[in-house]
């Protein structure tokens, strides 16, 4: 896949977001990317020297609920989604390490 | 007999409390009435007819017996598919969800169950809650009930319909960038985005965090009162919720006996929102309409400004697609959700089910979302787009030392009919209005003001108040509500 005009590597950010796309699909979003981005690069005309972020409209910190123990969400309701279980106990997912490295 | 169409809540109740009629009775006449009208109007993505009567039969045994949760036990309400309700689904109209149980209610389901609600069918929506037509939704294109060539707007559109086409009394949405008022406005609906923090968004799946807000999709400004009465309220569960008590009484109880007049209201008219290339014709008459009715109850319009009204958009398909790539993040194969059959090790495992599992819009933002933070872009995007934020928040302060609420459109143009936006940025710039609020946390309402007379399609109007002022907008729409010239915008089917 060839970085877009823009320099927008579509490859490259497929694989930060973990997303496989297929060639046709991936050689589409490159143009609506730069159509997206080459929209929102209007912030580029104004000054933000010495302006500070939002990043929440009601900005709030140190919001602590009080500590009182209470029980938690049951474990089997909580696997009851899970794609695949070990005896409904554990979550069954793919290998993660490479044999090799289990040694 | 009642009319299911224009049936609200505050209707519902009284029926129910004078013994007119059961929630049994009331919540079959309304199955029957989905039944009839969803293969026309697809509003629905799922509904448990069983759990609904079920819930009916409980309320109506609570009543005899005396012990009635409130007024409005028994009456149903209809709940867009992206808030949890332990035992049914939730899809997100994402195929990546399909199957999924909600392992618990959110909390705005915990208030309305304990208020006796009959919760009733689950409404479609854009994928992810992204889009502005519904037709993202992974599973159906929801209808809209004035005219079934167009689209209901989104991505609340499966509740605006099933409201405005009479299959329920009352929904919940959600709004990000105008995902209630939008589709409020395409269905001739009242829509209100409550201020940010205003109702718990626990149990919400999440968009964009420091966006994102549910609020009622209902047939009067009463029952919109009503319904935030109902769901308002500070949640240890969610830390952005705020510590803000509602008035004494309530919202709707200043609506109660309530004389139409704005005397000592100021209503400011942003020039920026007037000099929108594009607004249709018809949408600038009924807005021009609206502005003489309010005038007329004697509120005094004054100009404003909100100078950077032109980079809202940009600065919010910044900041959503960024906090959407990461909230959908969870989304990965593992714990829930769908895993690709053609996954073999753990990297495979996210991109195979990530890439089979959401559709292209939902692709598409998180793409973005990721680009803008990506090393080297994060700066000069996501950071600079934050400090615009705080440009645009503070536009909306200097404005409100003028005026006490806000009058917009809510869209450029009525309902468009369905594939007539298929480029993503055209589709996006039909939030043109909505989005700017969201940014800086007020809170807004979409209210019908009439037909447009060229679509002959339902158009609102936007009154937008500052943070916790629901009260202002409440007051300002049911004034209007009551005056304006169309008494009654009620659907055809």
């Amino acid at each position: 896949m060839a970085a877009s005009s823009k320099g927008i590597d579509v490859a490259h950010i497929a694989a930060l977001a973990r997303l496989r796309l297929s060639p046709e699909a991936a050689a589409k979003l490159a143009g609506e990317m730069e159509n997206i981005v080459g929209y929102v690069e209007m912030l580029s005309e104004l000054d933000v020297s010495g302006i500070e972020p939002t990043a929440h409209a009601v900005p709030r910190s140190n919001v602590i609920r009080d500590d009182v123990p209470g029980t938690s969400f049951p474990h089997d309701a909580m696997l009851a989604n899970a794609p695949a279980t070990v005896d409904q106990e554990l979550v069954k997912v793919p290998q993660v390490l490479a044999e090799e490295g289990m040694a | 007999m009642m009319d299911l169409k224009k049936l609200t809540m505050s209707g519902a109740a009284q029926l129910l409390a004078e013994k007119k009629i059961s929630s049994a009775e009331l919540c079959q006449a309304y199955l029957d009435r989905i039944a009839a009208l969803e293969p026309k109007v697809s509003a629905l993505l799922s509904l448990d007819a069983g759990s609904v009567m079920a819930q009916a039969k409980e309320s109506d045994a609570r009543r005899a017996a005396g012990k009635a949760l409130g007024p409005f036990d028994g009456v149903p309400v209809t709940i867009k598919d992206n808030i949890t309700v332990k035992g049914q689904p939730c899809t997100c109209a994402s195929k990546i969800l399909q199957g999924f149980v909600s392992p618990y209610d959110a909390t705005v389901i915990a208030k309305l169950k304990a208020a006796g609600m009959v919760l009733m069918g689950r409404a479609n929506m854009d994928e992810f809650a992204m889009g502005s037509s519904c037709e993202n939704s992974a599973y159906q294109k929801t209808r809209n009930p004035w005219n079934t060539d167009c689209v209901p707007g989104g991505s609340s559109g499966g509740s605006a319909a099933a409201v405005s086409a009479g299959e329920t009394v009352i929904a919940l949405g959600s709004d990000t960038g105008g995902s209630i008022r939008q589709p409020a406005s395409f269905c001739g609906i009242v829509g209100l985005k409550p201020t940010y923090g205003r109702v718990s968004r626990f149990g919400l799946v999440a968009f964009a965090s420091s966006l994102d807000q549910i609020g009622p999709m209902s047939k009067d400004v009463m029952d919109s009162a009503l319904m935030l009465d109902l769901i308002a309220g500070q949640d240890e569960r969610d830390t952005t919720s705020l510590p803000a008590a509602i008035p004494e009484g309530g919202f709707a109880a200043a609506l109660k006996d309530f004389q139409p007049s704005l005397k000592g209201m100021k209503i400011g008219l942003p020039k920026e929102y007037f000099e929108v290339e594009g607004v249709a014709p018809g949408v600038k008459k009924v807005t021009a309409d609206a502005v003489e009715t309010l005038k007329s109850l004697g509120a005094e319009f004054v100009d404003i400004s909100l100078p950077h009204t032109k980079y809202s958009m940009a600065c919010y398909y910044i900041i959503a697609p960024a906090e959407a790539s990461a909230n959908l993040a969870r989304f990965d194969g593992i714990r829930y959700g769908y895993r690709s059959p053609n996954a073999n090790d753990i990297l495979s495992t996210y991109q195979d089910s990530r890439g089979e599992g959401f559709g292209p819009e939902v692709i598409r933002r998180i793409m973005l979302g990721t680009y803008v933070l990506s090393s080297g872009y994060y700066d000069a995007y996501y950071v600079r787009a934050q400090k615009v934020r705080t440009l645009i928040r503070k536009d909306f302060t200097d404005a409100f030392e003028k005026c006490d609420v806000i009058f917009t459109p809510v869209t450029p143009a009525t309902a468009f009919k369905f594939g007539e936006k298929s480029d993503p940025m055209q589709m996006y710039l039909s939030d043109v209005f909505t989005t700017a609020l969201n940014l800086a946390g007020n809170c807004g309402i979409s209210i019908p003001a009439g037909l447009d007379p060229d679509t002959h399609m339902p158009s609102g109007i936007q009154l937008i108040a500052p943070s916790l002022a629901e009260d202002r907008l409440f007051r300002a729409a049911r004034a209007f509500e009551l005056t304006r010239p169309e008494k009654e915008i009620v659907s055809p089917l």
